[in-house]
């Protein structure tokens, strides 16, 4: 069967932040370029983002960039990349004007600047008290940003092809990447993208546990198809658990709530952050308020009937305050909480967030892997951005709005770096001839499998699995039992069978196509979790407590590292963290605390 | 709220097996977590994995899971299935063609969203710092540009339903007005003259659909209604 091959300078998997903010480097740098998305540009999952994106202009107080770096280090509880952390704070106050420049319509302060608010473990000279970095757009950060970078998009006559699932990434003997196949949704045809650079901005996978605030769509397809591509995925045990997510719902409430002012109380209305974080109190990192909550209710402290969430209480909040600054905040407690925040506090559970593993990436967005004892060896052609990437700045833990700076710095760093590639490069290379077989031959597996699993069931019991398996603490044992029963749910995840055989909009088709890709985060997941023996930032296990010899059972003389996961055996190898600045000195190694 | 089964009429269409679209009478059984409409479809669709629509957020703001609800556009997953009559009637958005079931083919929509130039023109070099623009005036943007493009409104308006060649439709217009109103454009007559055409804003007859069922709560007849005035004043 002969596919149709479409040829291009560059190739982009994703229309959300990253990939947006990469396709404008590429498109004014009249780079013939195309962007790939399986939903219209503005439904993919950064519209979501609520409260901010970090920089220290400091339009309200005196701020620094060598303070976010401290943030940002101590965050990741000292697993984030030090050289790449500080490019990307030192890039922070460039990009987020960038946006204005675009037309994002941030909030702005009394003289016309754009308006800053509190945020969760974001500090002041070294972590001394609470600063007014995330910069904002009411409680719609996410949503002003994408539509304003899509926008951009539109004046750069950026090609989009919308509505198109990426299936498989194509690399030739060599291991050069040479572009991606590809199925029209609307028709079911199968194409090949043949690129000289290939960009993956594909966003997270939060959709492997079964409370997330991720979009449906968040679905890991770039881990998938890198894993399948024999690419290491790293970190995969760090995943963000928010604190506050809608009880029941897991619709997510911005940390902007708690940094206008908003208090976590458990059932006997105690503000009990002020036990677990005395200095930073509500607005401690997210993993430090997570755990706290989880120990409030598992300990019998939490609200309603079964005593299972607690509540986030800005009552005591100027009314106007909230409908300016938390006007979205109050329609999801009233459309999904029942609750009108003015008037009565929101109930809220920790819920599965953000992916702070991903591809392994240097900071210029370039992919890289071990190989010939070099552990970060360039794959050709090949780079990553935002949370399908790994470069790694949120370690063990990210800072609230960090999410959105990363996905606009490492956007347009891959997207510059391609064009340097780009220019500097040579033709295509030749497709291999079999460049379409293993996306033709999943497809048509599916399609023609009679007694296989169901999709919707095989989801179900992996997003249990990791729910009751590596959730917001976690067990040795059960990490153990975690990782036989994964595997168990992965045999069915291979073995997948559809009803519906046609080629228009077949999006049982697809939903089976995006279980092969969560299956693989799933497993790098469960496997890597498993296999750290340590407690640092959201990974926390019982069998490594807090100790006067490993401080929050963190281990660095022996867990200092990366994990690489590999998927073509399952094994698991480290590599060292770069503890290494561009220009300052080492943020040392210390106790984390609030 | 308990258990409880839920009727409904669903439009369906495959364009490979049907010769024509048809109403399917289907039932679901619900659990008390099951409380959006979009709750119920996903139910469906793991009960006939051929049923088709869009959906990505569940929470409003992506603006995927448009279609028609018992006779109005809105977003199921913003709808409570309490809150409606059985059986649901669902369709998909009217005035776009139908692709399959409720999936409709957004081109049309999108290419009057890009007609009016949906970005900042500011031909000035970009200062250092940001641009400034005080409170009052970003003031101005809100219940502009929060909208989804959803098309809910403009699928629900009689002038979009006759010439959606020819009128941009609420939404486009909405976000002309978003662009209007900013401090920081300097096209404003350009955009302007973009519209100054029989059918393009003055096809708008201010009947209001898109007010009553803008999932956002805002407001495309009054950013119209804005825009003629300042036509109006440029006139004269």
């Amino acid at each position: 069967m002969s596919i149709p091959v479409l040829k291009f300078d560059a190739v982009i998997v994703g229309a959300g932040g990253a990939g947006l903010r990469s396709a404008i480097q590429l498109s004014e740098a009249g780079l013939k370029t195309a962007v790939l998305s399986k939903v219209f540009p503005t439904r993919s999952h950064t519209v979501a983002a609520q409260g901010g994106v970090a920089a220290s202009l400091g339009n309200s107080e005196e701020d620094h960039w060598h303070w976010h770096m401290y943030d940002t280090v101590k965050g990741s509880d000292w697993l984030g990349d030090q050289d790449a952390i500080e490019f990307m704070v030192r890039k922070a106050n460039e990009c987020v004007v960038e946006l204005e420049h675009y037309g994002m319509p941030f909030d702005r302060t009394d003289n016309g600047k754009i308006y800053q608010r509190p945020f969760g473990g974001h500090m002041s000279n070294f972590g001394e008290k609470p600063v007014r970095r995330s910069c904002a757009a009411a409680d719609r950060t996410g949503h002003a940003m994408l539509h304003a970078m899509y926008q951009r998009n539109v004046k750069a006559n950026t090609q989009f092809f919308v509505e198109w699932m990426a299936l498989d990434l194509i690399r030739d003997s060599e291991g050069h990447v040479l572009g991606v196949t590809a199925m029209e949704m609307e028709t079911g045809q199968v194409v090949i993208f043949h690129s000289r650079a290939t960009i993956f901005a594909t966003g997270g996978a939060g959709r492997i546990f079964h409370s997330s605030t991720n979009a449906f769509i968040n679905t890991g397809d770039g881990l998938g198809m890198a894993a399948r591509a024999g690419i290491p995925l790293e970190d995969m045990e760090f995943w963000q658990f928010h604190p506050t997510g809608v009880a029941g719902a897991g619709v997510l409430i911005t940390e902007g709530v708690r940094g206008e002012g908003g208090i976590l109380r458990n059932a006997n209305k105690e503000r009990f952050m002020e036990r677990y974080a005395p200095n930073a109190k509500d607005l401690a990192s997210r993993d430090v308020v997570s755990r706290a909550m989880t120990t409030e209710i598992n300990e019998g402290r939490g609200c309603g009937l079964n005593k299972d969430y607690v509540l986030l209480d800005i009552t005591h909040l100027d009314p106007n305050v909230i409908m300016k600054r938390l006007p979205g905040i109050r329609e999801i407690g009233l459309q999904f909480a029942g609750v009108d925040c003015i008037k009565e506090p929101l109930p809220v559970v920790p819920t599965c967030h953000y992916q702070m593993g991903g591809i392994p990436t240097h900071y210029s967005g370039r992919v890289v892997v071990p190989q010939d004892g070099n552990p970060n060896t360039i794959v050709p052609g090949f780079y990553a951005a935002g949370e399908c990437a790994c470069a790694s700045v949120h370690g063990a833990n990210r800072l609230g709005t960090n999410s959105l700076l990363d996905l606009l710095v490492f956007g347009k760093s891959a997207g510059d770096s391609a064009v340097e590639d780009l220019k500097a490069g040579k033709a295509h290379r030749d497709l291999p001839k079999d460049a379409a077989e293993k996306s033709l031959s999943r497809i048509a597996a599916i399609d023609n499998r009679k007694g296989g699993a169901n999709v919707h069931e095989t989801r179900l019991a992996m997003q249990r699995t990791m729910q009751t398996h590596a959730g917001v603490f976690r067990f040795g044992d059960l990490l153990k039992t975690g990782v036989e029963k994964i595997l168990e749910v992965e045999k069915a995840a291979r073995e997948l069978e559809i009803k519906d055989k046609s080629l228009a909009w077949n999006t049982a088709r697809s939903e089976a196509l995006e279980m092969e890709n969560l299956i693989e985060v799933a497993k790098a997941t469960m496997l890597s979790a498993e296999a750290r023996k340590e407690s640092r930032g959201a990974h926390v296990r019982d069998d490594a407590p807090d100790t006067p010899e490993f401080p929050n059972g963190r281990n660095d003389a022996e867990w200092l590292k990366h994990t690489l996961f590999n998927p073509v055996d399952n094994s698991i190898s480290y590599k060292p963290v770069n503890m290494q600045p561009l220009t300052v000195e080492t943020i040392a190694l210390k106790t984390r605390s609030y | 709220m308990s258990k409880r089964t839920v009727q409904f009429s669903i439009y369906r269409y495959d364009p490979d097996k049907d010769d024509a679209p048809y109403m399917q009478d289907i039932s679901v059984e619900l659990e008390p977590t099951d409380r959006k409409l979009l709750d119920a479809l996903v139910k469906l669709k793991a009960k006939d994995d051929s049923l088709s629509f869009r959906r990505s957020c569940r929470e409003g703001v992506c603006g995927s899971d448009a279609m028609n609800i018992n006779g109005k556009n809105g977003l199921a997953c913003l709808i409570n299935v309490e809150d409606l009559k059985q059986p649901i009637v669902l369709r998909p958005l009217p005035a776009l063609p139908v692709i399959r079931d409720l999936i409709v083919d957004m081109t049309q929509f999108f290419k009057q969203y890009h007609s009016i130039k949906p970005y900042l023109i500011n031909n000035d070099p970009p200062p250092e710092r940001e641009r400034l623009q005080s409170p009052e005036d970003r003031e101005e943007l809100d219940g502009l540009y929060e909208c989804i493009l959803c098309a809910c409104c403009s699928t629900a308006c009689p002038s979009f339903w006759w010439n959606p060649d020819k009128f941009v439709g609420p939404a486009g217009l909405l976000a002309a007005y978003r662009f209007i109103a900013d401090t920081r454009d300097q096209a404003t007559n350009e955009r302007l003259d973009n519209l100054e055409d029989p059918y393009r804003l003055f096809r708008c007859h201010t009947i209001m659909h898109c007010v009553d069922v803008c999932p956002k709560g805002l407001n495309p007849t009054k950013a119209i209604g804005k825009i003629k005035d300042m036509m109006v004043s440029r006139a004269v």
